[in-house]
Order: C-alpha cells, then sequence, then structure tokens
C-alpha cells in the first residue's frame, strides 16, 4: 500500500460519507471483525477444542477420565478420608465404623524422629540438626544462581561443610564431641550423607576418567574405558556386595573400614562411572576449534583442560550432572540390601513393628516413603530443568 | 626434567602402567594372604558340590540333590524371564505412555505427564517392595481368590495362569511352528523372480499360531480344590512384584525416549508429507513413526541393559534370582566369596555385553542414512 501513503502523488481527498459507499463494488474500508462464535472462547472453546474436538476424542477423555477420578478418588479416600490420624498402637488403626481400613498416620508420626536419625543418640540428635542446618544454608548458596558470593558458597559447601559435617556426625573428642559409631547412624541421615558424599567424591573423579578415555595416550584410554564399561555393566549391588564382602580380602588384615565407608566408596566410583559418561558427553561437544585455539595460545594439556575446555563443558552438562545425582539418591535405597540402615530400612522396620502391625501398615510406610523420595527427587528434576532452561537463554544470545 | 611434552606423556602413561600394577600385585598378595589364612583354596571346583537346598521357583527341574552349578543355571535362567517380560510389557507401556503424551487431548496428555513424572521421581526399590508387601501381601487367601479375565485367579499366593496341555504328538509340529517364526524375518528379505517375498513372510507366523493351536490338547485351567488352587501355572508374588515394578518404572523412561524420538523427527518431514496428500494417521505410520523407531534404538538399548542390572532389586523381595541364590544362599552355604563374585559379574558383564551388540548391530541396520 506505499503507493498509497506516497506524497508525490496526489490522493484525491474523498468525503467520509463518500468512503462509505461502493466504489466499483469494493469497499474502501474494512468491516467490522465479527465476534467469534461462542463455541471456541471460554471455558467451553476450550474444553471443545481440547477433550472434545471428534468422537474419538470424546470416547478417551471420557474413558480416561473415569480412570483418572478412580485412582484419584481410591487415594484420596486411602490417603485421607478413611485414614486414621490419632491413636497409640494397632488398635487405633483397625478401628474403622464400617469404612475401609485407611492409612495408619500415628505410625508415621511416632517414627518420624526414627525416620530421620536412625539409632542415633537422642541426647547427641543436635548436632544431625545443626548438620542439615549447615547444609541447607550450603545448598541453597551454591544453587541459586543470583546469591553473593558464589564464590565463598562454593568453598563453604565443598570444603568446610564435609570437614564440619564430619565433626559434627562422627564426633571429635578434642572439643567435647563424643564419637559416634557410624553403625549408629541411620534414616535420612544415612540416606543424605551416602549419597550427597557418594555424588561429591564421583565429580572429580568422573571428570578424571572422562579426561583418560579421551586420551590419546592408549595405557590411559583403555584403563579409564575398562572401568568405565565394567562399572556400568552390572548392578549396583554386585559392586556394594563385592565392597562389603571382598574389601576385606584385598586389603591388609589389621585395616577394616566401617561397613558406611565401604557403601561410600561403592557409591562414589559407581557413580563416577555414570558421572564419566555425561562428562565426556559435554566434551565431545566442544569444538575441536576450542582445543586447537587453546593449543595455539601455547596453553599445555591441563591448562587448556582447566581453563578452556572443562569451564564450556561443564556448564553445558549441569543438567546431566543433576540427572546423575537424582539417580544416585534413588540408588541410595539400595544399601538396605547389604544391611544398611537408611531411610527405606527404618521405613521397613517401622512396617514390620508388631505393634503397629494391621493391614495397613505396609501401605502405610511405603506411601510416606514414596511420597519422601519424590519431593525430593522432583525437586531436584525441577532445578535441573530450570538451569537448563537458563542456559539456554544464554545460549542463544 | 624432560621438556617434551609428549615424551612426557608417554613416560607418564608407563609410569601410570607400573602404578597400576604394582596396586593390582599388592591387593592380589593380601588376598592370597588372607585365603592362606583362612584356609580357603581358590578354584571354581566347589559348583559341582551338590546343593542340599531347594529353590522354590524354577523354569528347570531342580531338586536338593543338584549341583550348585545347576542352581546356577535356575537363577541365570530366573533372571532372564524377568528381564525379558520386563522388557516386553516396559516396551508396551512406554508405547502407549509416550502416545499419550504425544496426544492433542488435554487430559490424556497430562495423564501421561502424571505417570511419568510419579514413576520415574520414586526409587525403582521403593516400587518393588510397595507392590509387594503393601498390594500382593493384602490379597485375599486362596479361597476367596479374584476372578480376572481369561480364567486367571490371583490370590495372596501370586498369579494363576492356564496353560495350554500339548498332544503328545504335536510335538514336531510345534517345532515346526517355532522354525517358521524364526524363519520369517529372513524370509521377508528374499526375493523370487524379482518379487519380493514380504506377503509369504507375513503370512508364516499365522501358520505357526494355526500349527501350534491344533497340537493343543486341552487347557489346563487353575481352579479351586479344597483350600488351594490346583492346576494352571503359577507366577509367585515375588516374580509378579518384580516384574511390576520394573514395568512401570522402565516403562516411564521408554515413554520420555518415545515422546522426544518422535518430536525430534524434523517438522519438514511432517510438511512433505502433509503437501503430498497424506492422511493424519497415514502421515504418522508412513513417515513419522518409521524415523522415530530409529532414533529409539540407542536409548532403548540402555533402558534394556537397566532392566537386566535392575532385576538383581528381585534379591529384597526374595525372587530367586542371581542375587537371591547364587551370591546369598549358596555363597552363605560354600563360602566363597572371590570366586562366587567373579562369577557374578561375569554373567552381568557378558549378558549386557550380549544385549548391546544385538541391538548395536540392528542399530546399524536400521539406521538412518543421516546419522551416520
Amino acid at each position: 500500500m506505499s503507493a498509497v501513503t506516497d506524497p508525490s502523488i496526489p490522493t484525491p481527498e474523498i468525503p467520509v460519507s463518500e468512503a462509505r459507499s461502493f466504489e466499483g463494488y469494493v469497499s474502501a474500508m474494512p468491516v467490522d471483525s465479527q465476534a467469534p462464535p461462542a463455541s471456541t472462547t471460554g471455558i467451553i472453546g476450550w474444553l471443545r477444542a481440547h477433550l472434545f474436538s471428534t468422537l474419538g476424542n470424546t470416547l478417551l477423555t471420557i474413558i480416561f477420565g473415569v480412570l483418572a477420578l478412580y485412582v484419584i478418588w481410591g487415594f484420596l479416600s486411602f490417603a485421607l478420608l478413611d485414614a486414621t490420624w490419632t491413636g497409640a498402637d494397632r488398635e487405633a488403626c483397625l478401628a474403622h465404623s464400617g469404612r475401609e481400613l485407611g492409612a495408619c498416620w500415628p505410625m508415621i508420626k511416632e517414627r518420624l524422629a526414627y525416620f530421620t536419625y536412625g539409632s542415633y543418640p537422642i541426647p547427641q540428635r543436635w548436632r544431625v540438626d545443626i548438620v542439615f542446618l549447615l547444609g541447607a544454608i550450603g545448598l541453597v548458596w551454591v544453587l541459586w544462581l543470583d546469591a553473593p558470593r558464589r564464590d565463598v558458597g562454593a568453598f563453604y559447601f565443598f570444603v568446610f561443610f564435609p570437614v564440619a559435617a564430619f565433626c559434627l556426625l562422627y564426633g571429635l573428642p578434642l572439643i567435647g564431641l563424643p564419637i559416634v559409631d557410624t553403625d549408629l547412624w541411620g534414616g535420612f541421615l544415612v540416606t543424605l550423607v551416602i549419597s550427597s558424599a557418594g555424588i561429591v567424591a564421583a565429580l572429580p573423579l568422573g571428570i578424571l576418567l572422562a579426561l583418560g578415555r579421551r586420551s590419546k595416550l592408549p595405557v590411559i584410554s583403555i584403563a579409564s574405558t575398562i572401568f568405565i564399561e565394567v562399572a556400568r555393566g552390572v548392578p549396583l549391588i554386585t559392586v556394594l556386595f563385592v565392597a562389603k564382602v571382598m574389601l576385606g580380602y584385598f586389603l591388609p588384615e589389621r585395616f577394616d573400614p566401617a561397613l558406611m565407608v565401604k557403601a561410600l566408596i561403592a557409591v562414589a566410583l559407581f557413580s563416577a562411572a555414570y558421572m564419566a559418561e555425561v562428562v565426556r558427553g559435554g566434551l565431545q561437544a566442544i569444538p575441536k576449534g576450542q582445543q586447537e585455539g587453546a593449543s595455539s595460545l601455547g596453553l599445555g594439556y591441563w591448562q587448556s583442560m582447566r581453563l578452556v575446555i572443562l569451564p564450556q563443558a561443564l556448564r553445558i552438562t549441569i543438567p546431566g550432572i543433576v540427572n546423575t545425582f537424582i539417580g544416585g539418591f534413588k540408588d541410595t535405597s539400595l544399601i538396605l540390601i547389604i544391611g544398611m540402615f537408611d531411610f527405606l530400612k527404618t521405613v521397613e522396620v517401622a512396617v514390620e513393628d508388631p505393634k503397629w502391625a494391621t493391614p495397613v501398615s505396609g501401605p502405610t510406610g511405603y506411601l510416606f516413603a514414596a511420597i519422601v523420595y519424590w519431593i525430593c527427587c522432583f525437586g531436584m528434576s525441577r532445578y535441573s530443568r530450570a538451569v537448563e532452561m537458563r542456559l539456554s537463554v544464554a545460549h542463544k544470545r | 626434567m624432560i621438556r617434551r611434552p609428549s615424551r612426557r606423556a608417554r613416560i607418564g602413561q608407563w609410569v601410570f602402567l607400573l602404578a597400576m600394577l604394582a596396586g593390582a600385585w599388592y591387593l592380589a598378595s593380601n588376598a592370597a594372604d588372607n585365603l592362606a589364612r583362612r584356609h580357603i583354596a581358590f578354584g571354581f571346583g566347589y559348583l559341582a558340590n551338590t546343593a542340599n537346598f531347594d529353590i522354590p521357583f524354577s523354569l528347570i527341574d531342580f531338586g536338593p540333590d543338584d549341583s550348585y552349578a545347576r542352581a546356577l543355571l535356575v537363577c541365570v535362567l530366573n533372571t532372564l524371564l524377568v528381564s525379558a517380560m520386563s522388557v516386553v510389557a516396559a516396551t508396551l507401556i512406554g508405547l502407549l505412555v509416550g502416545l499419550m503424551r504425544l496426544s492433542s487431548n488435554w487430559l490424556i496428555r497430562n495423564i501421561g505427564l502424571a505417570y511419568i513424572e510419579l514413576v520415574r521421581n520414586t526409587p525403582i526399590l521403593v516400587q518393588i517392595i510397595f507392590w509387594y508387601v503393601a498390594v500382593l501381601h493384602n490379597l485375599p487367601g486362596p479361597r476367596q481368590s479374584l476372578h480376572l479375565p481369561l480364567g486367571v485367579l490371583l490370590n495372596v499366593r501370586g498369579f494363576y495362569l492356564p496353560v495350554p496341555v500339548m498332544a503328545p504328538w504335536s510335538r514336531a509340529a510345534s517345532l515346526l511352528a517355532l522354525l517358521l517364526v524364526v524363519a520369517s524375518p529372513f524370509v521377508a528379505r528374499l526375493t523370487a523372480n524379482g518379487k519380493s517375498l514380504g506377503k509369504l513372510a507375513l503370512a508364516m507366523p499365522v501358520l505357526a499360531a494355526l500349527l501350534f493351536a491344533v497340537g493343543i490338547d486341552h487347557v489346563d485351567a487353575p481352579s479351586l480344590t479344597g483350600f488351594n488352587v490346583t492346576g494352571g501355572v503359577q507366577l509367585p508374588p515375588e516374580l509378579a512384584a518384580l516384574w511390576a515394578g520394573l514395568s512401570i518404572y522402565s516403562g516411564a523412561f521408554i515413554a520420555e525416549i518415545v515422546r522426544s524420538s518422535v518430536q525430534a523427527v524434523s517438522q519438514g518431514q511432517r510438511e512433505a508429507a502433509r503437501s503430498m496428500g497424506l492422511k493424519p494417521s497415514l502421515m504418522l505410520f508412513l513417515v513419522v513413526l518409521p524415523q522415530a523407531l530409529r532414533m529409539m534404538v540407542p536409548p532403548l538399548t540402555s533402558q534394556y541393559l537397566n532392566v537386566i542390572k535392575s532385576s538383581s532389586l528381585g534379591a529384597a523381595v526374595a525372587y530367586p534370582e542371581i542375587f537371591q541364590i547364587f551370591a546369598g544362599t549358596v555363597l552363605n552355604k560354600s563360602g566363597r566369596e572371590i570366586e562366587t563374585f567373579a562369577i557374578v559379574m561375569a554373567i552381568f558383564l557378558s549378558i549386557n555385553l550380549a544385549v548391546s551388540a544385538a541391538m548395536n548391530a540392528y542399530n546399524r541396520r536400521v539406521m538412518l542414512m543421516t546419522a551416520r
């Protein structure tokens, strides 16, 4: 329409009254648009477009809607409507007035401290609370991407916090904290200790293994590949059992680490293999020009890795690392098979306690365990997705 | 010091190799010392010893008089059985939920999402124990068995399935049927007189099914006799719980693989299909799915390997698989720790290598040209 607005061509002045008339059967003014049909707007329109667009879709909506309602109703009536909320023992949870048996929540309430600390001595439990508090501060500091002084935060979380946590949890008689044997640790504390310490140890190990696998030196690359593939080729239980049963054979007789330490070593080595593959994926995504650029600046292998390649590779693998951590967190539940009292084991103990033995103690206990694990893992996966979005935005710029 | 980096690296790796060998030698000498002190001789001869225990569920005959080696065979077969059942079920669940996630129907899409988010964020061990303790243990006794469709009975002792009993003369027919099924994919690739034999290959499994059906003498259906269920085949609750846990958990991961592969088929392919006038259903089956299926193969492989490895969690519900029987009962009775774990690791590694080799071979055949 540039011709109309071109000032060089004189536009004939059309009076408004004439503009509305038809000139050569063509309207000079657009006709007002009609309101959309009522059936495509608002709630009804949305429902039509998304749920009842065709006959087949309508049928599917009804079938799956009924199914979903059935499942949700079943869950709600078990967990809330028919549930028992107060009571001292199994009688309370069996007392139903003509209703179905629901969840037995007083069992969970009574055992909540046990689920958290295991058999950690009650007078010393404040130490665990402080560790949880310190850990929460460090976690927020490190994970909140806009937090002030994140370098201090990283130092706090990766250096200060592990040392402080060890001194507090295990004890330091020097400053008046009596030693608490790791056999007494239990519950969520053990789950957290194994998963976080395992993964923190696995990250540097995994980076080394990934670099080793991509190394041009045959001995190092073969050794790393064999380690990675063997660890990924066997189930975690094998590694845990080997650590529990066989470590004793391969170490001198006087040296026998606690079960906790053995489990930690196993989880760290196992996660390191998976971490190595995640990091290798990141390393492969870095264009070759980056390495060549670093070499042409005169940087050696370790310098170019530390200053050029790894910062870029690790940045794009953050979601993968968090996913590995989620996997590791879920997998720590396996340590109950080698006889450690992690969170799931304490739930099992509570479920089997004759004081609360009812048909609903099993469903209640494992439902509770599932909800706790779900909240942790879902939170982590949300966080990883948020970071991923942020990184992809930064990448586009 | 040595100046040239390449030479330094080469010397470094030999130093590394020496250090590794020294470490291995140190560990081995420790092990030898410890074994000598405990008067244990290293060797695999103990596998021939009599087991003196029974296995509650086995695919082949097993009694207390059989050897440890046969017990190993029984539990390897049990592991393979539950892995195969779970791989099939998880693939079906994954396909269904993955397609639900792609549906244009808001409700169905979000039910799929809810399933995936609920299942993926809970440990598989919790799920297996949940099915075992919370669901299957709370089922009614044999007298109040639940009657499921197709004559299946369900009670606290597990599932009871009807099985066809073959007439004695039908062995040859069944073998022939099996042969037909195995041969059909090969026939499909043959050509005769320039014409493809694809149609014949499709008919072969149908023929096989007919052959098999003819050989059925009668169906042995489970029924309630006295206080117990007789007849049919019993799936113990341990197997059912492990199967349910593995399939439901892996199904969620496979659903994500299906969804991401279908979404990864480039938009241009869909537009081209539409501009050629293909209906949406034809577009899905002729253009989108064939390409998506090829993209799915590598992630599916690692998911299948995960299923096989996770089947070792059967030890938590006492399903007689490798860990429960061989690294459990046999280990406790024989005390051969090093040998037992060497065998267990070797078995898992070889199963994994075999599966990934097969899947890689398949992947090479179907891989998209552009992906090379």
